[in-house]
């Protein structure tokens, strides 16, 4: 069921401003600490406008999944955001467990675009596809202990609620936060396919893993793609925000520290990216399974809160 | 028998060379270079001489630094059939399956009698490089991925097939050809010398000093010019800044395929500030015009060496900053080190030279063993790695940059003390004559490695045979070798670690 009250709205409209300027600021912090002046912040949207307003070409040897696949994996993201809650404002679909239904639409749009990389039928796809299936499933763990700690923590299963019981505790629960930013963060990069993991601006097929799977998507499609990856950074950044404004804010004050956060977050992927090389392949499954033991750390802290350890 | 003996760079009357049965050519070639890994074989190569096919083998021994040349022919006729020597020598594979494909004859029981790059006037057109016979392997877990040849960053072509299996790679087959121009047959055909100077700077468009060096002792030793001590030093300041530069551009290149945007951006731009001052000498920023028989196509003044000296200072201290914090950069050296390994065994087997050679420990710089130019008077120790890893090949160019960047401040030095001398007086050869029946033979090292060219001449001192050997020739095969059992993602890092060249194999 899906409130029409305006502040309902709110979560989702910031989410959708701020992924217009996400992937600018990035692209601004890399070109800065490079030492030059970079494209404009408004450049991605303008890409994407540019690619909205063509046609999609699609391979022979390719069935109606690669068709479909984009638009779902968009609407998968468009699902995923409904879920999420800003400060006060309540998310527009809200119930208990919600934060199961957050990971597994995700997941489904995912499994899509896998598909569709395999439809295409070309050997680097297949790579790609099979490279991002693994990467997808080692993350997940991280994701559930950080959440199923939450929940256990506060005794809440959807965002919503897990998030002002939260605010309702001690001091460690922004220890915890921290903690959970972090991960977030991570995981954020894992799932957009950014360094370490991945790295976005390669030409070459063969060490591509997001890149190759959407080789053969063009136009239309395209911009769904980059939208939907836009959006999705902005939501694991709202995710974080969360954890750093309390519901009983001013509203100015919640929306001043979620600009905030989000442009910290972008430029902090930004630095990251600009000062480090790229992991080796096959040391990408140990990277992401280390999120997950920080998740457990988060675990022993939700019971050292509540008295349950030892 | 005792083959016949010159130096780098010298020229000797065809005759002189001592031609025998291929019984003995076989023996002969094989206690030459076998078990010797001082001696080399830097080119192999057929030529039609009316209705006799003259094969002549050139070995360069690197302890003494002389250049041992032998011969043998037939009565050319197509089918004939040859002991392969590869077996024996497996570095001579290349040169006998090029006089193969050339003109027909078959080498019995070499292990890779396949066509090398499809000349025009390839003896067999049936073969074309649509049906090239690749290597197939079969199994559960196996799967092939084939690369180009259209390149994804759209420099050269080249077609690259891996037999995977899941992430590895269990062999790397490199299918060249796509680039073939009939370079070589092209040097005939022009018959001006400025042409074939032109010519030989478009052998590969990065090695223009390295290939036009090579081309210019050649025609100087047939022309029977000397060069000029100020010359030889211009010379090498070409030589040694063209290694500068491409090796800063390889290291920036390195950067990109590991995502490392600090590294790209900084080598990058450290790049353009050194061929652009080869644009301030002559005009090109790849040197092209520079380089000429007898004289130089441009005079290094007074005021380039000033700004060439105000350029390097601050290269210096910039490069060595970015090099430093990248070889200490955790994250760089674990996507470098133990990443391609080659070890100085397979290098030795397969012949290979240059940077390829050097870092897996084996010392092969013609600059110290079959000295040219500066070298001849100035004793120059050659850097070595032990490793044979994408590591040593990048620690290498940072060897190699600053080892150059010593070179070239001498030489500007030395270059001061020579204002009055000029060298870009053009010398006009046109009623001079090349020595008749003659070969040429002349090595340098490019920033690649060791290029050779030799030259032959009939009887009315006309030019007759043209033979050009890019390093690459002898290193594709180690691009290979350095990925097997590696990952199919390190591909991009070793083949830029190498940075062969496409042009240059397929002439």
């Amino acid at each position: 069921m899906i409130n029409i009250e305006w502040k309902y709205w709110i979560p989702s409209l910031l989410m959708i401003i701020i992924s217009v300027f996400f992937q600018g600021i990035i692209n601004k912090t890399r070109a800065i600490t490079s030492g030059r002046k970079g494209p404009g912040l408004l450049q991605s949207l303008k890409d994407v406008t540019k690619l909205f307003k063509k046609g999609a070409v699609f391979s022979t040897s390719s069935s109606y999944i690669s068709q479909i696949a984009p638009s779902i994996y968009f609407a998968s993201v468009l699902a995923a955001m409904m879920v999420i809650p800003f400060a006060g404002y309540p998310a527009l679909l809200s119930f208990k467990g919600d934060f199961i239904f957050f990971a597994y639409i995700l997941g489904i749009g995912k499994l899509f675009l896998i598909l569709g990389a395999l439809d295409a039928g070309s050997p680097f796809q297949g790579m790609g596809a099979n490279r991002e299936a693994l990467f997808s499933t080692l993350v997940e763990p991280a994701f559930f202990v950080l959440w199923g700690s939450f929940a256990m923590l506060t005794g809440q299963s959807s965002f919503i609620d897990i998030y002002s019981s939260l605010h309702y505790g001690s001091d460690v629960s922004y220890l915890l936060g921290g903690m959970a930013a972090y991960i977030l963060g991570q995981i954020a990069m894992v799932e957009n396919s950014r360094l370490p993991v991945d790295d976005p601006r390669t030409h070459l097929e063969l060490t591509m893993t997001h890149e190759v799977m959407i080789l053969d998507v063009s136009g239309f499609d395209l911009g769904l793609i980059f939208s939907a990856t836009a959006l999705k950074f902005a939501l694991y950044g709202t995710l974080i925000t969360n954890f750093f404004v309390n519901p009983n804010w001013h509203w100015s004050l919640s929306l001043i520290i979620f600009f905030v956060c989000q442009i910290v977050f972008a430029v902090s992927v930004g630095i990251a990216e600009s000062f480090r090389a790229r992991a080796r392949m096959k040391r990408n499954p140990q990277l992401i399974l280390s999120l997950t033991s920080i998740s457990i750390l988060i675990f022993f802290g939700a019971l050292i809160v509540m008295n349950k350890f030892l | 028998m005792v083959a016949c003996v010159i130096k780098n760079g010298e020229s000797t009357s065809i005759v002189n060379i001592p031609t025998v049965d291929y019984q003995d050519f076989y023996k002969a070639v094989i206690e030459l270079l076998k078990d010797k890994p001082h001696c080399h074989c830097i080119n192999y190569f057929a030529y039609r001489n009316s209705y006799d096919l003259k094969f002549i083998i050139c070995i360069a021994n690197d302890d003494s630094g002389e250049i041992q040349l032998l011969s043998h022919t037939i009565i050319y006729s197509a089918q004939i059939e040859l002991m392969s020597l590869s077996k024996e020598i497996f570095a001579l594979h290349f040169f006998e399956r090029e006089i193969s494909e050339n003109f027909g004859i078959i080498f019995t029981n070499h292990p890779w009698p396949k066509p090398i790059r499809y000349a025009f006037d390839r003896a067999d057109k049936e073969k074309n490089i649509y049906n090239y016979p690749f290597f197939k392997i079969e199994g559960e877990a196996i799967h092939e991925v084939g690369v180009g040849p259209i390149h994804a960053g759209v420099i050269e072509p080249g077609h690259f097939r891996f037999q995977c299996n899941g992430e590895y790679v269990h062999h790397l087959e490199i299918q060249l050809g796509w680039q073939h121009r009939g370079i070589e047959q092209l040097f005939i055909k022009k018959n001006k010398l400025i042409q074939r100077n032109i010519l030989a700077e478009s052998i590969a468009g990065d090695t223009v000093v390295g290939h036009t060096l090579a081309f210019v002792f050649n025609m100087e030793s047939l022309y029977e010019i000397k060069e000029s001590k100020k010359l030889s030093l211009v010379r090498t300041l070409a030589l040694e800044l063209e290694r500068i530069a491409v090796h800063v551009g390889d290291l920036s290149a390195l950067c990109t395929d590991i995502a490392y945007q600090l590294g790209y951006n900084v080598f990058g731009a450290l790049r353009t500030p050194v061929i652009n001052h080869f644009q301030l000498w002559c005009g090109n920023r790849f040197a092209k015009g520079l380089i000429r028989t007898g004289y130089s196509g441009y005079e290094f003044t007074e005021e380039l060496s000033i700004k060439f000296q105000k350029m390097l200072e601050e290269f210096e201290i910039k490069y060595i900053e970015m090099a430093e914090e990248m070889f200490s950069l955790p994250s760089v050296m674990s996507r470098f080190e133990k990443t391609g390994e080659t070890t100085l065994e397979q290098m030795q087997l397969i012949g290979a030279v240059g940077m390829a050679a050097r870092n897996a420990g084996l010392k092969r710089d013609s600059r110290t063993t079959h000295p040219f130019a500066y070298f001849k008077n100035e004793k120059f120790e050659t850097e070595t790695l032990p490793s044979g890893d994408v590591y040593a090949r990048a620690k290498l160019r940072d060897l190699e940059i600053k080892s150059s960047l010593k070179i070239v401040k001498n030489i500007i030095k030395e270059l001061n003390t020579k204002k009055e001398e000029i060298i870009n007086q053009r010398i006009d050869l046109e009623d001079k004559k090349m020595l008749p029946n003659t070969i040429s033979v002349s090595i340098t090292e490019g920033w690649r490695g060791e290029i050779c060219h030799c030259a032959i001449t009939n009887s009315e001192s006309e030019l007759i045979h043209y033979k050009i050997k890019d390093p690459s020739v002898h290193n594709w095969l180690a691009l290979a070798l350095a990925l097997r059992e590696n990952e199919i993602s390190d591909f991009p890092v070793n083949n830029k670690s190498y940075d062969l060249s496409y042009c240059g194999h397929d002439l």
